[in-house]
C-alpha cells in the first residue's frame, strides 16, 4: 500500500491575518442581505418567492402549479371509462404497505351484476392518513393500477377517525382513469 | 433638593432600564430573528400582529410580526418552570438572576443624552454622573461570569458544566484584553467620567472619526491638527480589540463556546426553562446592548449629532444646551446603538465559531499584547506630539 504524504496548503500572511476572510463573509452576509429585501436572491424565481428571500408563504401561496408529475401525495382510488372500480381487491397493497396504513374487506360481485367476471371488489377500503407515509407501494403493486397517489398534502382532521379515509372518500379523491388496463371490458 | 434629586433618579431609572433598554432587549431579539432571516434569504418571524380576525374583524393586523417578543415573553412565563432533580437548588436558583443583573446594573453609568430642562431643572440624561464610568462597567460586567459559571456547575450534568468552564475561562481571557484596550483611549481623554467624554467627542470631533472641532483646527496653533490625526492610528487598534473583546464577553458568535448548540446542546444553560432560561436570554441580550452602548460612547461621540451640528443647532449663545437637546441627542444615541446591534447580528450570522485553542490562543497571544503594545504605541505618539 502505498502512502502518500499531503502537504498541508501554505497559508499566506492574509490567510493567517483572518481579518480579509471576515470582511470578504461580511461583504457575501451583505450582498444576500440587499437581493434577499430586494425580491432578487438566486433561485427566488423558481422557487416561487414572496419577494422576501426565497421563502414561499404558505398559506397564502402554495406550491400546487409546481408540484412535479412525480409528486405522491393522498393515495386514492379510481375508476375506469366505464365507471367500474378497478380495484379487484387483491390485498396486495395491504400486504405491503409498510406502515399498515390500508384495510380491506373483499366482496363479492353478484352473478347478476354487469362486471361479474371480474368476481371480486372490495367492500370495504380504508386508508388511515395517520400512518400513511406516501411511499407509493401500493401504486407500484397494484396490478390493476386501481390505486394511484394523488397531489393533494394538506390532509387536516380534529379526530383520528376523520383522517381514515373510506371506499366512497377515496373513489371521490381518485375520481376517473383512463386507459391501460382493458382486460376486463370489451374493448380488449 | 435630596427629595427632588431622589424623584429624579427614579424616573431616570425608570426610564433608562423599563422604557428603554428592556424594551431594546424584547426587539434585538426580533431583530435577531429578522435580519438573520434576511442575511440567509429566509423571511423570519412575520406574523405574530393582532388577531382582529377572533374579535370579528375582516383581517388581522400582521405589523410585520413586531408584535413576536410580546408574544415569546408570554411564553417564557406560561412555560412549565422544570427544576430536574440532579441540580444544587440554591446556586440554581440563584444563577440566572446572576447573569442578568450586573448586565442591567451596568445601563446606569452609559449617558444616554445631554441634558434637558424641565420646569427650571436641568436634568443630566444618566442615571448615575460618577466618575469611573469605564471602570465601574468593567468591576459589575464581570461579575456576569459567575451567573453562567455557577448556573454550569449547578445545573450538574455533563454539558452545562463543559459550558461553564469554557464561559468561566474565556470571559477571564478578554477582560484582560478589554481593560487593556481601553487605557489609550483614556490616556487621551484624560478623564474617566463617561458623559464628560461624550461632551468632549461632541465638541472635539469623535475619537476615532475627529473630522470637526479639534480635529481640524490645533488649539495652540490653529493649523490643521495633523498629530489628532496621527493618534487615530492606535485608537483603531483599540477599537478593534475591545470591539472583539465585547463579542467575546458577550458570549456572542465567533466566541459562542459557553453555548454552541451543535456541540454543547445548549452550554449553561441545558437545563434550565420558562423564565429563568429567559432570564439567561435577556441577561445575554442586555450584554449586547450595554456593550454597543459602550463602544458607541466611547469610540463614535456616543449622544453626540457629530460633524459640529451640535454646537450649530443644540446650543444658544451661551454655550448651554438648549431644552430639547437632551432628547435629539438621546434619538441620535439610540440609533447609533441600534446599529451597533444590527452590526452584532451581522457578524454572528457571519462568522464560523473558533475552536476552543484559537480562541485561547487568540485572547492571550494576540490581542493581550497587541493592547499593551498599543498602549506604549498612543503613550509614544503623545510624547512626541506634546514635545
Amino acid at each position: 500500500m502505498a502512502f502518500i504524504k499531503i502537504k498541508r496548503p501554505e497559508l499566506s500572511l492574509s490567510d493567517k491575518l483572518y481579518i480579509p476572510a471576515i470582511f470578504k463573509g461580511l461583504w457575501l452576509t451583505f450582498k444576500h442581505a440587499v437581493k434577499s429585501v430586494r425580491g432578487k436572491s438566486i433561485g427566488s424565481k423558481d422557487l416561487a418567492s414572496s419577494g422576501l428571500g426565497i421563502t414561499m408563504q404558505y398559506p397564502e401561496q402554495k406550491w400546487d402549479e409546481h408540484l412535479p408529475e412525480y409528486y405522491r401525495g393522498v393515495p386514492a382510488l379510481v375508476t375506469d371509462e366505464q365507471d367500474r372500480e378497478r380495484c379487484v381487491s387483491c390485498q396486495l397493497c395491504e400486504f405491503i404497505c409498510p406502515p399498515k396504513a390500508i384495510k380491506i374487506i373483499p366482496g363479492e360481485i353478484p352473478s347478476d351484476d354487469e362486471w361479474a367476471k371480474v368476481e371480486k371488489r372490495p367492500k370495504e377500503f380504508e386508508i388511515d392518513m395517520t400512518r400513511c407515509i406516501y411511499c407509493g407501494m401500493c401504486e407500484e403493486v397494484c396490478p390493476e393500477q386501481a390505486i394511484y397517489l394523488r397531489q393533494d398534502y394538506a390532509v387536516t382532521g380534529l379526530t383520528r377517525e376523520e383522517m381514515v379515509n373510506d371506499k366512497k372518500r377515496l373513489y371521490e379523491i381518485g375520481g376517473k382513469r383512463v386507459g391501460l388496463v382493458n382486460k376486463w371490458n370489451e374493448l380488449k | 433638593m435630596e427629595i427632588t434629586f431622589l424623584a429624579i433618579s427614579a424616573i431616570k431609572i425608570f426610564v433608562f432600564t423599563f422604557v428603554i433598554t428592556l424594551p431594546m432587549i424584547a426587539y434585538s431579539t426580533y431583530a435577531e430573528r429578522r435580519v438573520s432571516a434576511i442575511l440567509q434569504d429566509r423571511v423570519g418571524p412575520n406574523r405574530v400582529g393582532i388577531p382582529l380576525t377572533l374579535f370579528g374583524g375582516k383581517k388581522d393586523w400582521k405589523f410585520f410580526g413586531l408584535l413576536q417578543p410580546l408574544a415569546d415573553g408570554l411564553k417564557g412565563l406560561l412555560k412549565e418552570d422544570f427544576t430536574p432533580a440532579h441540580v444544587r437548588k440554591n446556586y440554581y436558583w440563584i444563577a440566572p438572576a446572576l447573569t442578568a443583573v450586573p448586565a442591567f446594573v451596568t445601563v446606569c453609568v452609559i449617558p444616554f443624552g445631554s441634558e434637558i430642562t424641565i420646569f427650571g431643572e436641568t436634568v443630566k440624561l444618566v442615571i448615575a454622573d460618577i466618575g469611573i464610568g469605564p471602570l465601574f462597567i468593567f468591576a459589575i460586567a464581570s461579575l456576569s461570569v459567575y451567573g453562567i459559571t455557577i448556573a454550569g456547575w449547578a445545573s450538574n450534568s455533563k454539558y452545562p458544566f463543559l459550558g461553564g468552564v469554557r464561559a468561566c475561562a474565556q470571559m477571564i481571557s478578554y477582560e484582560i484584553a478589554l481593560g487593556l484596550s481601553i487605557v489609550p483611549v483614556l490616556m487621551v481623554f484624560g478623564m474617566l467620567n463617561l458623559s464628560d467624554i461624550v461632551n468632549e467627542q461632541a465638541i472635539n470631533g469623535w475619537l476615532i472619526f475627529p473630522a470637526w472641532g479639534e480635529g481640524l483646527t490645533n488649539p495652540d496653533t490653529g493649523n490643521f491638527n495633523l498629530g489628532r490625526w496621527l493618534l487615530v492610528i492606535p485608537l483603531l487598534i483599540s477599537f478593534f480589540i475591545f470591539t472583539v473583546s465585547i463579542f467575546a464577553e458577550t458570549n456572542r458568535m465567533p466566541f459562542d463556546l459557553p453555548e454552541c448548540e451543535t456541540e454543547l446542546v445548549g452550554g449553561y444553560h441545558t437545563e434550565y426553562s420558562s423564565m429563568k432560561f429567559a432570564l439567561f436570554f435577556m441577561g445575554e441580550y442586555a450584554a449586547m446592548i450595554v456593550g454597543s452602548a459602550l463602544i458607541v460612547t466611547v469610540f463614535f461621540g456616543g449622544w453626540s449629532l457629530g460633524f459640529g451640528l451640535d454646537a450649530k443647532w443644540l446650543m444658544d449663545e451661551a454655550g448651554n444646551w438648549k431644552a430639547y437637546a437632551g432628547l435629539v441627542h438621546l434619538g441620535a444615541f439610540l440609533t447609533k446603538v441600534v446599529a451597533f446591534i444590527v452590526f452584532f447580528v451581522w457578524v454572528r450570522w457571519t462568522v464560523p465559531r473558533f475552536r476552543y485553542d484559537q480562541l485561547m490562543k487568540l485572547g492571550w497571544v494576540v490581542f493581550f499584547e497587541l493592547a499593551l503594545v498599543n498602549i506604549f504605541l498612543t503613550a509614544g505618539i503623545m510624547w512626541w506630539l506634546a514635545r
